[in-house]
């Protein structure tokens, strides 16, 4: 199976590069972007072929390793 | 005494570290491979500056798995003084030694200049020989020096007064114009609970000899050298 971690920072956590990727979407136009946040993406390829099973690995290895839980919080999609 | 340097593969701040101790200090000092799993005999151990395993993922994120890192924090929970610079800052907040986190700077770019930092506390192994207030000229060289601790963390950081050095203009006032990097409360440097545990994102050891363009770093080294010495007369001093 393959899951998807996408690691983000949270809400209450400044952005430095979202926020200038933001400011430079409006310097080209896109005055309706209101914000921006920028994050990680991880796709793991798992042995299992359980959905709870690979969702549990996952969940091990974004709470170990792929996420920091004092600025970023994450979210894992199976298939 | 002895100076444990320890070396991940990427640490480029070892051996200025290791020269600092031994050649402008005169003490012992050994490197410590990062496979190690033992410190040596070291009395004092510091996570050098640099790159450790590439900071691919998150900066000190991969370090802290490294064998030495269960010396280490064997060794910080029995009280024994650990600095971490830079780099080795970063490693001792993702192996959870130091509290908060680390985001890219502020204005994103890499930031390598001499800042001005105030002693806010001289009850630690790293600042003992400094007086409260001080203002030090020391080197910064990072991209990822924006300390960050959530609103609850933070609060209880500055009442158990862990901000060891903050970022200041020339005569120790605290201005965002000065701050280099957007550390929250102008945060440079904190120590853990217990205060052996110290993390700065300045380089001391690069501000020991005036050749270098300043001897203000030495203040952390003297420091820990005075407070192992004071210790080793307390022992002497109890009777048998």
């Amino acid at each position: 199976m393959r899951a998807r971690v996408f690691v983000t920072l949270k809400p209450s956590v400044f952005d430095p590069q979202g926020r200038t990727i933001a400011e430079a979407l409006h310097s080209l136009g896109y005055a309706n972007v209101d914000d921006v946040r920028q994050g990680k993406y991880f796709e793991l390829d798992l042995q299992t072929e359980e959905a709870s099973a690979a969702r549990k690995i996952a969940a091990e290895v974004a709470d170990k390793v792929l996420a920091n839980p004092v600025i970023e919080s994450y979210k894992i999609e199976v298939d | 005494m002895k100076f444990g340097v320890v070396v991940f593969p990427g640490s480029n701040c070892d051996e200025d570290a290791f020269h600092a101790a031994k050649d402008v200090f005169g003490q012992d000092a050994e490197y410590l491979w990062h496979k190690d799993t033992a410190l040596k005999g070291a009395d004092v151990v510091i996570l050098p500056g640099g790159f450790a395993h590439g900071d691919y993922l998150r900066t000190g994120a991969m370090a802290r798995f490294s064998p030495i890192m269960g010396a280490v924090r064997g060794f910080a929970e029995r009280g024994g003084p650990v600095l971490g610079i830079c780099n080795g800052f970063q490693i001792l907040l993702e192996a959870g030694l130091l509290p908060g986190a680390m985001l890219r700077n502020r204005g994103l770019k890499y930031r390598c200049e001499h800042v001005h930092l105030r002693v806010e506390q001289t009850d630690t192994p790293f600042t003992a020989a400094a007086v409260a207030g001080q203002v030090l000229r020391i080197p910064i060289g990072h991209g990822e020096g924006n300390y960050f601790a959530p609103a609850d963390m933070l609060e209880a950081i500055e009442r158990n007064r862990q901000v060891v050095l903050r970022y200041t203009d020339p005569h120790g006032k605290v201005d965002e114009a000065w701050n280099p990097n957007g550390s929250i409360n102008a945060v440079a440097g904190v120590c853990n609970e217990a205060r052996n545990v110290v993390g700065m994102m300045p380089h001391p050891e690069r501000a020991c000899e005036a050749l270098l363009g300043g001897v203000d770093g030495r203040a952390v080294f003297e420091s820990v050298i005075k407070t192992f010495r004071l210790a080793d007369l307390r022992r002497a001093q109890v009777p048998a």
